[in-house]
């Protein structure tokens, strides 16, 4: 199974992903999976490291928290930007510690940082296991590393580790 | 059949609304990034367009073919994924790269790198990134 099709859930995306991109039709699905399958042969022979899911149940809760979070950010920092210089705004780097390790997992903190308008991931120190962020808002700066810590960093730790 | 005045008026609604919210953020967005005056500041505003500026107009697109195709059309959605996941890569490297200008030119307000064991930070190499610069320089007068 593991030497046929080393990548199933990828194999199932850009099956998807061609249908989406042709239509929905018998031709269209055995043309997708032959396209797949030679990807997916492709990407294997990269020996790239296998994330690991743990949790997937977990994953479509936070799919859900980070679209909430990317509505409500957008709604605040367009407010900011609309109110110009009559607001008061500190904006600064902050250093987070990290508890995550897992390579797959800090991929996924990265896109929901910097699609969370109002943070922005400048920096990680593996060696230190750090990461530099850039607030766009910091008046809070406990409300941020909550958020970063106990919202998106607990629930990944779950799903990957 | 692929004519807007085919629209009812249910779809034509939400996809102007789904329109002018994308349009809208996208716009905040540029006006944020011309008038912010700081580098880190600057890199927050177009991440108004690429999320939910984004996100609304893919929005509209899939529900205005989907109504006049009288079918799914979904593959809006791809560049959804694709933006999203995209995005982190060039916003990293340019913030890594002002970041790396900004500590090497001694900038007060960036903070240090902060590693005690760290190999970053020895003199020698300070000294010899801060020495090619003069140097080219000094050939260019």
């Amino acid at each position: 199974m593991s030497k046929i099709l080393p990548y199933p859930l990828l194999t199932i995306f850009l099956i998807i992903m061609w249908l989406l991109l042709t239509n929905f039709s018998l031709g269209q699905f055995l043309v997708g999976t032959i396209l797949a399958f030679i990807a997916v042969q492709g990407l294997a022979a990269l020996h790239p490291a296998k994330p690991r899911l743990r949790r997937w149940d977990l994953l479509s809760k936070l799919i859900a928290i980070v679209l909430y979070d990317i509505v409500r950010s957008n709604i605040a920092v367009a407010k900011i930007i609309l109110q110009g210089s009559k607001r008061e705004r500190i904006s600064g780097f902050m250093t987070i510690p990290l508890d995550l390790r897992d390579s797959s997992g800090l991929a996924l903190l990265s896109v929901i940082i910097t699609s969370t308008p109002g943070t922005a991931w400048i920096d990680y120190n593996s060696t230190q296991d750090t990461l530099l962020l850039h607030i766009f808002d910091l008046v809070d700066e406990t409300a941020w590393r909550n958020l970063i810590k106990n919202r998106y960093e607990q629930l990944l730790l779950e799903i990957f580790e | 059949m692929n004519h807007a005045a085919h629209l009812p008026l249910w779809a034509a609604l939400l996809v102007a609304i789904f329109l002018l919210i994308g349009a809208g953020l996208a716009l905040i967005g540029s006006f944020g990034f011309y008038r912010l005056r700081n580098f880190y500041d600057r890199i927050h505003a177009p991440t108004l367009g690429t999320s939910w500026g984004t996100a609304a107009i893919v929005m509209a697109s899939m529900i205005c073919f989907s109504v006049l195709q009288s079918r799914l059309v979904l593959h809006e959605l791809l560049i959804g994924v694709f933006v999203t996941v995209t995005t982190p890569v060039t916003l990293m490297l340019l913030g890594r790269a002002a970041l790396y200008r900004d500590r090497s030119e001694g900038n007060p307000e960036v903070p240090a790198i902060s590693t005690p064991k760290g190999r970053l930070d020895k003199p020698q190499l300070t000294k010899e990134s801060e020495s090619v610069p003069h140097n080219s320089k000094n050939m260019n007068d």
